[in-house]
């Protein structure tokens, strides 16, 4: 049971640390070449949060290297020294966030996090003694303050230092006397040790510190404190946003009611927003910490102080107080699979044979409603499933800025449309294939400044990760404004590896591009070497594959590179067509259908390749027989007979032929058996309100043949 | 098959099912399949099938809401087709990670062949089918073709 326990401890705390190192990259990528006051307090926090939360579970090597970072960024901000080298600066910090991240990496895979932080952790200290050094020091003696804080200096009036009040100084200052009442959220575990440590926090701002339960260590308190809570007494010097603000950023805090009892000494300046005793009933239960999954304010309250927009929305929060909760991501995929189960199950109630024929109006009228609520439901399901690229596109800024650096070249990231939200399921999927692009982009795309400069280019290269929605997908753009892909050597690559199968003079630029999608370029040096594209690219097609996105590559020479990766936005249930050919089913996915019609016989022609074609409103459309396709017997051949579905991908159109319509339906979409191959043409398989399996066509596959 | 079901919790498995095979037959042959690897017997059913598959692909079936490939055994072993009857059954078994229904003419029994009864198949004899057959299993006075199951789902 302990070991249960520390099991679900460690996984929060290691989601926790994901989510702060994350946004410790994200903080210090921005702001590079210099640190202002908000960046600092944001990156002094996250360590101290890291700190706290890895000493808590006795991880002494990370809490070790965060310790010395905060003591550093502690310093930049007490005293603002002028001459920092703030490259140096990041390099520390960076430094010390890979530390985490591996050793959380082992913790992750069961092992034992037994990296030495010390060398480290000691490098920081130097080049903290390295600033102080040659910083004036005139006011205050500031002494960097050692581990448990000792600093004598008088408290600055930001209020933001948890650690800066000496339990015994400042005896002339007004206390004022609080009371508080914590509940941990559920399932967080430990909560006496968890009040333990919060008092132990608390004793370096306020004294005379009394609560209940009184013996903490004991773990009978555990159940009193889920019960009612942890209650604080305790005075201090600090205002009461302040005191809200500490107690605020305790981990797993799920409520919070703070509220000032009384004063020890004079009443004097600095007057706490809510002076006058609230009566218990009026205190307000500040603060409901968000927790959600995609919040990355998880543990420390205020995450991203620095930013305007963000202050905004916690404003807002003290008013509307949005809940949130995070929930294990298997249960979401339960969820889903049940939703699944639930439409098809629906369709078979409400498609029953046993119903035909019969006159049924308020059956009908019944079913109608339930399918609503079913539709509903499926779309809050979903919804919950769903996540913006945001976490997924910051990570690019560390990679672009670790490449630069290697390779000595000048690279603007510029990220748009961040906030596009993916199915949970599919994020997993695109962060490699969009590293792998961005590397490349880099690495080959950008020239070096010198090429740059010879081609009348800004020095500073420029790459685009932009997310936007286009119907049922989203669009994955990234460009760059490098040297673009060489076609003649992508060609020539692609017939010494047989690639080619028609004479070269037909293949069109962009097809040529679209070479360096297949297998047999990735990691190939010559390529790499020559057009500058190809490593790793059959990772993009493969990993896009799994969740049946596409990739294209558009490039102009001189001018750079373009990749757009389309993206579905949910695998698990799309609208669909169902039709009919020979005596099987498919289904088509509406969002890729046009319209649907029948051909005319003086419609129809033929040209002397023997491929089929169709006017329709003074446009020619190419025609794909689906039975023509897929080898299915017993089909309608005449295209008049049968029903004509015109199909977009892209800019792409295309009419199918088949049998018949049947109706629009909900399709539950279940991969092919492992057994099988993947088929052009096919994205998987659904199953239909009778049990009979349809095939979902991937429209795509009738393009690229 | 709820006897054969029932072999399939986890702590009697190991003992119970050594040695036993599930026999089937097709054309006159008796063939046999590790009980380890068979997890029910079904009967005949509507077959989806999938375009661009090898002949002996028959398509997908759904086994109470999950889809699994059907192979078709006499096409597999490159014997003439025949009607489908009532005696006609799909074997379902589980290789790996792979869960595949194998069309049979007909499912015998289970039955016990210990291990000095089975022997190699003569090697002489290498025609196509035979490339399926790992072992040559004694009952009594017939003689069982025992499957290699692994070359029979995956041999190109």
């Amino acid at each position: 049971m302990a070991d249960f326990d520390r099991e679900s401890m460690l996984e929060m705390f290691i989601f926790e640390m994901s989510q702060l190192i994350d946004q410790l990259e994200a903080t210090i990528v921005q702001s590079e070449s210099e640190y202002n006051n908000d960046q600092i307090n944001e990156i002094f926090r996250i360590m101290h949060t890291i700190k706290g939360s890895s000493a808590m579970m006795m991880f002494d090597n990370i809490a070790g290297v965060a310790h010395s970072i905060e003591d550093l960024f502690y310093y930049l901000r007490e005293e603002n020294p002028q001459n920092v080298d703030f490259k140096t600066l990041s390099d520390h910090v960076l430094n010390g966030a890979d530390f985490v991240k591996e050793e959380i990496n082992k913790i992750q895979s069961h092992q034992k996090p037994d990296g030495d932080g010390t060398d480290l952790a000691k490098t920081i200290e130097a080049f903290l003694q390295q600033i102080k050094g040659v910083t004036p020091v005139d006011s205050a003696p500031s002494a960097a303050p050692p581990p448990p804080p000792a600093s004598s200096d008088p408290v600055s009036e930001t209020p933001a230092e948890p650690k800066a009040i000496p339990q015994n100084a400042s005896a002339a200052a007004e206390m004022v006397k609080y009371k508080a009442k914590i509940y941990f959220q559920d399932g967080c575990e430990m909560e006496n040790i968890r009040a333990y440590t919060l008092v132990h926090n608390l004793q370096e701002i306020g004294r005379d510190i009394t609560h209940v339960p009184e013996d903490v260590i004991d773990e009978e308190t555990i159940p009193l404190i889920r019960k009612d809570g942890f209650l604080l007494e305790f005075s201090s010097s600090k205002d009461y946003n302040f005191i809200h603000r500490h107690l605020g950023s305790t981990v797993y805090l799920r409520e919070l009611n703070l509220e000032v009892i009384g004063m020890t000494t004079t009443v004097a300046a600095e007057p706490p927003t809510a002076l006058e005793p609230i009566e218990e009933e009026l205190a307000q239960p500040m603060h409901e910490m968000p927790t959600a999954a995609a919040s990355s304010m998880m543990a420390s309250a205020p995450a991203s102080a620095a930013d305007a927009a963000a202050q905004e929305a916690q404003k807002n929060k003290a008013g509307a107080q949005p809940t949130m909760i995070s929930v294990n991501v298997n249960k979401l995929d339960t969820l889903l699979n049940l939703m699944g189960e639930l439409v098809i199950s629906e369709a078979m109630v409400t498609q029953n044979s046993e119903l035909e024929g019969l006159q049924l109006d308020s059956f009908h009228k019944e079913t109608r409603q339930l399918q609503n609520i079913i539709s509903n439901l499926q779309q809050t399901v979903m919804s919950m499933r769903m996540v913006p690229l945001s976490a997924t596109f910051f990570r690019m800024h560390r990679i672009v800025r670790d490449m630069c650096r290697q390779l000595d070249k000048d690279v603007q990231l510029d990220i748009v449309g961040e906030d596009t939200e993916v199915d949970k399921n599919i994020i997993e999927h695109i962060a490699d294939p969009i590293m792998h692009i961005i590397r490349n982009s880099i690495d080959h795309g950008v020239e070096p400044p010198a090429d740059r400069a010879k081609a009348g280019k800004p020095a500073k290269a420029r790459v685009l990760l932009e997310a936007k929605n286009a119907g049922g997908d989203v669009l994955i753009i990234i460009k760059d404004d490098g040297r673009g892909i060489n076609t003649e050597k992508v060609l020539k690559k692609a017939k010494e590896n047989g690639l080619i199968t028609k004479p070269d003079y037909e293949y069109s630029d962009k097809e040529i591009q679209q070479f360096i999608f297949l297998p047999g370029f990735s990691t190939n040096d010559q390529v790499t070497a020559f057009s500058g594209r190809g490593v790793g690219m059959d990772v993009v097609t493969s990993n896009l594959e799994i969740v049946g996105g596409t990739a294209l590559v558009d490039s102009v020479p001189g001018e750079g590179t373009t990749f757009t990766l389309k993206i579905p936005l949910t695998l698990a249930i799309i609208e669909g067509m169902s039709v009919m050919v020979a005596d099987a089913q498919y289904t088509i996915p509406i969002a890729n259908i046009i319209k649907s019609f029948k051909a005319q016989p003086e419609e129809l022609f033929t040209d002397p390749n023997g491929n089929e074609m169709i006017t329709n409103r003074g446009e020619i459309f190419n025609i794909v027989r689906l039975h023509e396709y897929f080898n299915i017997e017993g089909a309608k051949t005449n295209i008049c007979d049968g029903t004509l579905v015109m199909l977009e991908n892209g800019e792409h159109v295309v009419c199918l032929l088949v049998d018949e319509l049947l109706g629009q339906q909900q399709a539950v979409v279940k991969p092919m058996p492992k057994y099988f191959r993947k088929v052009r043409g096919l994205s998987g398989c659904t199953l239909l309100g009778n049990g009979d399996i349809s095939l979902i066509i991937d429209v795509a596959g009738f393009f690229d043949k | 098959m709820a006897e054969i079901q029932n072999l399939f919790d986890e702590d009697v498995r190991d003992d119970t099912i050594k040695d036993q095979y599930l026999t089937f037959t097709i054309e006159d042959e008796d063939y046999g399949v590790e009980v380890a690897h068979v997890k029910e017997i079904i009967k005949m059913r509507a077959i989806t099938k999938v375009p661009e598959m090898p002949n002996y692909v028959e398509g997908i079936l759904n086994l109470r809401g999950d889809l699994i490939g059907v192979i078709d055994v006499r096409k597999r072993f490159g014997k003439p087709t025949k009607e489908h009857d009532v005696e006609t059954c799909i074997i379902v078994v589980v290789y790996n990670e792979y869960t595949l229904g194998l069309i049979v003419d007909a499912v015998q029994e289970t039955t016990t062949i210990p291990e000095d009864y089975i022997a190699p198949p003569p090697s002489a004899k290498l025609n196509f089918a035979n490339q399926f057959i790992r072992n040559i299993g004694k009952v009594g006075d017939d003689v069982k073709l025992l499957m290699d199951v692994e070359r029979f789902l995956f041999q190109e």
